[in-house]
């Protein structure tokens, strides 16, 4: 194997073993937060089911950002659901020898990538010309907008124009990733650029705010049921501290405590 | 500290401004001072090591508070809540962008306690907490009404009502408190109400309610304090005691009650609906007031606890009462079931008296004479912590339903404001959350406009001519701000003086105590 090929297995490896620690971290620290009160926000669901519906909305639909900004909705989503398609056409990559039916359906969907792209440039655009947005971006929010917009660029280069690549040994390479059965990538600059970019991004993800990703299903805003008068919700801290009779209100405090 | 300062103009349409920069810098409300920090476990004056005590305090309470630890990670910085905030649209200073304001303190968490944030803080825009990083945090968290309009229109619903808790408890915790919050919390957890009215105070207060009543309708309307053995327990804002127009509300409850012929009590103990310590965002401070709410229930041995107008106070009794003090039904262990074995559990627990008065009109208990409201066009104005943080009567968006039928059922004459202004994206009144003091009265002037440009259209449109409100901060914000655009500041109702003007008094007297004389009611 060449030495690029190895270096660029290697950081694959490196970037991936941080995604699934950083990852893992971030969600038992979610987990083991409590949520010592109940502050769901209106509309509320008062049952689970009306919770769960609420959740699957706000991830496929974005329902409350339809609410608040149509422009930012339009190119918001138009960005994922582009993204999830090409996510999806990319598995063919990673699955040792043959693909299931069901990935090869959407193979034609390649057009996605025009989605995502569209949807970042938009978004790209929203984020220099209005000037609340502008106010509120760090240099590391443009940054994340250009990376992914080079990997689309990148990626879109080889499926749409003539600078294609071996994407049979690509397909060798990725699911070798998995198999533990390296072997040769091509080496086009296109398609170093895309992965270069990819592994960088999978290894900033537990450490930016991609971590909207699982953040989105534990926001206590929206992940409660309304039910606070017909359940006693308490945390666990505060469970101790009712024991232990922490919360005194020394002379005054009622008996019964 | 009184600077001028124009008021903003209502345009047809609200516009979202251009941001300037700078525009509500200041130093913030008057601050607080030893008497008022001690007596609730904060440090009399700023002390010596802050940022450090800051620090660990933010440590502290991201590792209590999912909410805020979510909150700081997951902001993609979209930009959708940026023009959601009155008082952005009043002010037009970026920082009371909802998203600008959490980053104050998510800046200083990032770098903290982020990778990102402790190597390059640069690029993601972290920030140190020094001297003038504590200013704009106290200055602009002193700014939010912690309405959570802002949370409804976040795609992860990024409520920055609990960033501003949370930096108003670390502010107490390095002995930089607000002294308008703290004062009255002194006297909420020692006396029994913010006022600091004193049990005779109360009394000679209500007997004269009681005169004035009779005198006017000549019927002998009771207001019962401490009575043992009743069934209802009212806990009301203070204010419905004296300020106008909140006690035309409380004639409203106690008209209500006398007609429906049934035994209640206010408790000289716990005198007080409203909890500051929400506001100050203190989880022990709010449990305090709540205590005493439980120990007054548990005295007075009474079967139903039933809130009255009060914003807040119905977010904390009916989302947080159970939590803190097992008001509310449902507990398992010992100590919540100690109180939930007394109250009834065929009633909600515990009840807004919305919720009481719409299930006597739908039971046909209440009899109205609709024509005395034809003077008035009525609108409702959704107070922020009813509309996004509770829920009445148990049905879907019951909040905006019931405060609606009872008024729809006493006035002929009743027109809703623009829908993007009211029900979950109700604009804020520009007075909760601790606001509601003189220091703050610019940011409480221009954090007022929208919602007074959504009354404007409607009077304009409609001739309404009277504002509803089931809130003890919204009104008294209202009746002070309305003026300023040009209303009458008289406009402002409580929903139960609405009530309290239709409703057919045709019992000759209230039931006073307990249990005797509701047996012999019954068996009449
Ligand atoms: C459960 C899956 C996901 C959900 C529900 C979700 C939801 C959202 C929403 C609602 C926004 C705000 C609106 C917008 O700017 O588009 C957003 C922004 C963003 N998302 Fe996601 N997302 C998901 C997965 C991902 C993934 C896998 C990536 C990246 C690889 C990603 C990258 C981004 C970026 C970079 C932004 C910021 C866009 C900007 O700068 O304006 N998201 N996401
Ligand atoms: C390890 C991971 C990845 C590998 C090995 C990889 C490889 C490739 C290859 C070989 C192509 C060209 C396909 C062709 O010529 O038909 C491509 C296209 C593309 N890639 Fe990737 N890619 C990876 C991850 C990603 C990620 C994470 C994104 C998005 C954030 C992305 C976005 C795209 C897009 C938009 C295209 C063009 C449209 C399409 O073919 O669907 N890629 N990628
Ligand atoms: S809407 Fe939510 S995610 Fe978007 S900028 Fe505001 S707080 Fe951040
Ligand atoms: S909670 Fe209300 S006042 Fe505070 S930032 Fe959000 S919209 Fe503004």
């Amino acid at each position: 194997m060449s030495v690029l090929s190895l270096v660029i297995t290697a950081l694959f490896y490196i970037s991936f073993i941080i995604f699934v620690i950083g990852m893992t971290k971030k969600i038992l620290q979610y987990w083991a937060t409590p949520a010592p009160l109940k502050i769901p926000v209106a509309p509320t669901p008062l049952t689970r089911t009306g919770v769960v519906l609420r959740i699957i909305r706000e991830v496929t639909l974005f329902e409350s950002l339809f609410k608040s900004s149509k422009w930012t909705w339009i190119f918001g989503w138009l960005f994922h659901f582009g993204l999830f398609l090409v996510l999806i056409r990319h598995i063919r990559y990673f699955w040792p020898g043959e693909v299931p039916e069901i990935f090869l359906l959407v193979q034609p969907f390649k057009y996605g990538a025009f989605a995502m792209l569209i949807g970042l440039l938009g978004l790209m655009g929203r984020r220099i010309f209005v000037d609340r947005v502008r106010y509120i971006s760090a240099p590391s929010d443009y940054i994340m907008l250009a990376l992914l917009l080079i990997i689309g660029v990148s990626g879109a280069v080889m499926t749409f124009t003539s600078n294609h690549t071996d994407v049979v040994m690509v397909k060798e390479f990725a699911s070798g990733l998995i198999t533990f059965n390296w072997s040769e990538l091509p080496t086009e600059l296109q398609l170093l650029v895309h992965l270069l970019l990819v592994i960088i991004l999978i290894a900033i993800f537990p450490i930016s705010k991609l971590l909207h990703v699982p953040g989105v299903f534990f926001s206590p805003t929206r992940n409660q049921v309304d039910d606070a008068r017909k359940k006693r919700h308490i945390s666990s801290w505060a469970l101790d501290q009712e024991k232990n009779n922490e919360v005194r209100l020394d002379q005054i405090m009622g008996e019964d405590e | 500290m009184a600077k001028d300062f124009e008021i903003p103009p209502l345009p047809k349409y609200i516009e979202i401004p251009s941001i300037n920069e700078g525009a509500m810098k200041g130093e913030g409300p008057f601050k607080s001072s030893e008497e008022f920090q001690i007596p609730l476990g904060f440090p009399g004056e700023k002390v010596e090591n802050w940022q450090d005590v800051a620090i660990s305090k933010m440590g502290e309470l991201k590792s209590k508070y999912r909410s805020v630890q979510v909150f700081l990670d997951v902001c993609v910085k979209c930009g959708a809540c940026t023009d959601k905030c009155h008082y952005f649209l009043g002010s037009s200073d970026p920082k009371n962008m909802p998203v600008a304001r959490q980053d104050l303190f998510r800046s200083v968490y990032r770098r903290h306690f982020t990778f990102a944030g402790k190597y390059f803080p640069k690029l993601v825009g972290a920030k140190d907490l020094d001297e003038s990083m504590l200013d704009d945090w106290y200055n602009y968290f002193h700014q939010c009404s912690q309405c959570r309009r802002c949370s409804v229109f976040c795609p992860y619903g990024i409520d920055t009502a609990e960033i501003s808790m949370a930096a108003r408890e670390v502010l107490d915790a390095v002995g930089v408190g607000q002294k308008y919050c703290n004062q009255i919390l002194g006297k909420a957890v020692t006396v029994g109400n913010n006022l600091g009215l004193p049990e005779p105070a109360l009394r000679d207060t209500l007997i004269d309610l009681e005169e004035e009543i009779e005198e006017e309708t000549g019927v002998a309307v009771k207001y019962p304090l401490d009575v043992k053995g009743s069934e209802i327990l009212l806990i009301t804002p203070s204010a419905d005691f004296f300020a106008e127009p909140h006690i035309d509300g409380l004639i409203g409850y106690g008209k209500v009650f006398h007609q429906d012929g049934v035994s209640w009590t206010l408790s000289s103990y716990a005198s007080e609906g409203a909890n500051f310590g929400m506001f100050i965002g203190s989880y022990d401070v709010m449990r305090k007031a709540a205590l005493r709410i439980r120990k007054a229930a548990l005295d007075l041995e009474v079967s139903r606890v039933i809130v009255g107008e009060c914003g807040h106070a119905w977010r904390v009794a009916y989302s947080f009462w159970n939590t803190l003090s097992g008001v509310g039904a449902g507990g398992s262990d010992e100590y919540s079931l100690k109180l939930q074995n007394q109250l009834d559990s065929r009633y909600p627990q515990p009840q807004h008296i919305i919720e009481y008065t719409y299930d006597l009109i739908k039971r046909d208990k209440l009899k109205f004479d609709k024509s005395e409201n034809d003077d008035r066009t009525v609108t409702f104005h959704d107070s922020c912590n009813v509309a996004r943080a509770t829920n009445m009567g148990g049905i879907p968006n019951g909040q905006f339903i019931l405060p609606r039928e009872v008024i729809k059922a006493v006035c002929n004459n009743y027109i809703d404001m623009e829908r993007e202004t009211i029900k979950e994206s109700t604009f804020c009144c520009g007075g909760g959350g601790g606001l509601l003091t003189d220091d703050l009265m610019e940011i409480r002037i221009k954090g007022a406009m929208p919602r007074m440009q959504a009354l404007k259209e409607v009077e304009k449109t409609d001739g309404v001519d009277t504002l509803a409100a089931i809130c003890a901060i919204c009104k008294s914000q209202f009746s002070k701000v309305l003026p300023k655009f040009d209303f009458d500041p008289y406009m402002i109702v409580s929903v139960h003086q609405l009530v309290s003007d239709a409703i057919v008094l045709d019992k000759s007297h209230t039931i006073e105590s307990g249990v005797e004389e509701n047996i012999e009611e019954a068996t009449q």
